[in-house]
């Protein structure tokens, strides 16, 4: 019988401890066939954050290290620059990326540091259990906004994308969304061309997941998806912010 | 050369090929010396945007498998402390350059040492050691780093040198070992360095959700650290067979309390000098051999007095400690030291 379906190479045979309807799943399933395709497993190695997918070194088969919180590009930048010749990749949360980690995030990206960060941007603090998020959209409730996020008080959410396009050092942005199937397949292709650009040595790459956290939320996960089509989307809009290797291109037109 | 680029080049020496810092007064010698050297050995020099991004940045490194290191001074070292905890967690060797200064707060910028405490009882949370070396010249600088190097290996941990900034901008003749060569390093099967499909996936990992299992791990370390206190102390002793009165001291307070005792013995005290090398693991056993003869004690330090709580711990208060320091950034003179004998002779003889 052909075999039409099964589990990338790059993945353990785990079972997670991911909350049903959690779209980390499907994103760690987009990174290890990726890392499959590219044929890169053993010369990579993935550096994983605090926070839910703090046991992705359980996960995935590839070389692992458990960075302290908001240091995975810092502790990603040590091994890079020790062994140039290796594939290097952060998996990392919104808290974990854009709070405690943001001198770490801005950094590694204006030094073109060669590195992919996978960004898991779901608004919410998953793991310590659903407090707000720099990305937590304005008025969104979470359990240290109860009333809904008052940007008088607990300001404006971070557009990661858009502020790292800004800077000179990064190579590649570009925002996705996991919500439905079509844009799971886009979400594939944004991380392989990612870890295309570290490959090709052109600097710094970050692909920016929007995912659903359905426990926190307090949603069903397909509500939750639904949520996160009407609310995240319009506030964090699809697409590639920056693409060195296509603007390189059209120069030599 | 002087004390900060003595380090610097012993490290290279040693096979560190990747150094990570942050500027801060009064290391910054160390840093600008890496930065010349680094691109010639192939090696990198890297600016960090924090002292906590560097302490990481020589994580990820130590990680990959490499000789690692880092310098700063106090208050940087206070930033670099999670990294440090983390390091020891996950069973990571490096090497921290501590050149003190005073505190606490951004305190000032002369000599102090006023972070033996940090250094040695907690360099970072939870129950951790990591090896602290503390020099007295050019030369034993030059000596530590690479022994340092040697047993953060061998043991899997951290190591610092904790010098200060009377010792990092003095300038002495030194003789480096070039002898040593990251070749001939052990093989580190431990490292995530990407595994090339030969075997199974390395994990470098300071997180155990289950109680039982960490408690395990964490007795399992201090067994090693029990290995380490047993084999690995180090110090000088200087006149102290015969002494009724032993000075204690480490690092620069060490070469002014050297000065002291030389001239309590030429006015006939019979003064002698224990220089403990490892503050951890500290010298306990010499320490404790010393009380057997010994009247009394004198602890030197550039501190309010930190030293001077394992000097008694080590005697078992078996023998008066006394203490004498300055702090801030002052140093003390050999006069002063001398007085301080002195009075533990029970006046002017």
């Amino acid at each position: 019988m052909a075999i039409v379906f099964k589990k990338p190479k790059a993945l353990t045979d785990v079972p997670t401890h991911y909350c049903p309807g959690c779209t980390h799943g499907i994103i760690h399933r987009l990174v290890a066939q990726c890392i499959d395709e590219l044929g890169i497993e053993g010369k990579s190695i993935g550096i994983a954050p605090v926070g839910c997918a703090v046991l992705a070194y359980n996960y995935f088969s590839c070389d692992m290290i458990q960075a302290p919180h908001g240091r995975a590009p810092a502790v990603a930048t040590g091994v890079k620059r020790s062994l140039p010749d290796r594939f290097v990749f952060t998996y990392q949360g919104d808290g974990d990326l854009a709070a405690i980690g943001t001198a770490e995030t801005v950094h590694a990206a204006t030094r073109g540091e060669n590195i992919t960060v996978i960004f898991v941007n779901n608004a919410i603090y998953g793991m310590t259990g659903g407090q707000m998020a720099p990305t937590s959209l304005p008025n969104q409730v979470t359990q240290t906004t109860p009333y809904g996020r008052d940007v008088k008080i607990a300001g404006y959410p971070i557009r990661v994308c858009e502020m790292l396009s800004t800077l000179d050092g990064t190579a590649y942005a570009e925002r996705v969304s996991v919500d439905c199937v079509k844009n799971v397949n886009k979400a594939k292709k944004a991380i392989k061309k990612a870890f295309q650009t570290q490959l090709e040595g052109k600097g710094f790459s970050i692909v920016e997941v929007l995912s659903a956290c359905p426990t926190n939320w307090g949603f069903a996960p397909n509500d939750a998806l639904q949520w996160l089509r009407d609310n995240m989307l319009p506030y964090y809009p699809l697409g590639v912010y920056k693409d060195k290797t296509a603007q390189e291109a059209q120069n030599n037109e | 050369m002087k004390g900060n680029e003595a380090l610097a080049e012993a490290a290279i020496q040693a096979g560190c090929c990747n150094f990570f810092g942050y500027p801060i007064t009064p290391q910054t010698e160390l840093a600008a010396y890496m930065a010349k050297r680094m691109p010639k050995i192939g090696g990198t020099y890297l600016q960090a945007e924090s002292e906590v991004a560097a302490i990481n940045m020589v994580q990820g490194a130590a990680a990959a498998g490499v000789r690692a290191m880092t310098s700063s001074s106090s208050r940087g070292i206070s930033l670099k402390t999670e990294g440090i905890s983390y390091m020891a967690g996950s069973d990571l060797p490096c090497l921290i350059i501590n050149v003190q200064r005073g505190g606490p707060g951004l305190g000032g910028i002369q000599p102090s040492q006023s972070d033996y405490w940090q250094a040695t009882k907690a360099p970072g949370h939870g129950d951790l050691h990591i090896l602290v070396f503390a020099p007295y010249s050019v030369q034993e600088m030059v000596d530590l780093v690479g022994h340092a190097y040697d047993l953060a290996d061998e043991y899997r941990m951290p190591a610092m040198i904790l010098a200060d900034g009377l010792l990092g901008q003095m300038m002495e003749p030194v003789v480096l070992d070039d002898s040593r060569s990251a070749k001939t390093l052990p093989k580190k099967e431990w490292a995530a360095c990407g595994h090339n499909n030969e075997r199974r996936h390395n994990i470098i990992n300071s997180l155990y959700l289950q109680a039982s299992e960490l408690e395990k791990l964490v007795v399992e370390r201090f067994e090693r650290y029990k290995v380490i206190e047993d084999k690995e102390p180090m110090c000088e002793k200087y006149m102290a067979e015969d002494a009724e009165y032993i000075v204690v001291a480490y690092g620069a307070s060490a070469r002014i309390a050297k000065a002291a005792v030389k001239q309590a013995r030429a006015n006939g005290i019979k003064a002698g000098l224990i220089r403990p090398i490892t503050l951890w693991p500290f010298p306990v056993k010499e320490l404790s051999q010393a009380a057997e003869s010994a009247k009394s004690f004198l602890c030197v330090e550039m501190s309010m007095g930190q030293m001077v709580e394992d000097i008694r711990l080590a005697i078992e208060c078996r023998r008066p400690v006394g203490f004498f320091g300055h702090t801030g950034g002052v140093v003390p003179t050999p006069a002063e030291v001398l007085e301080q004998i002195i009075k533990m002779t029970g006046g002017v003889k």
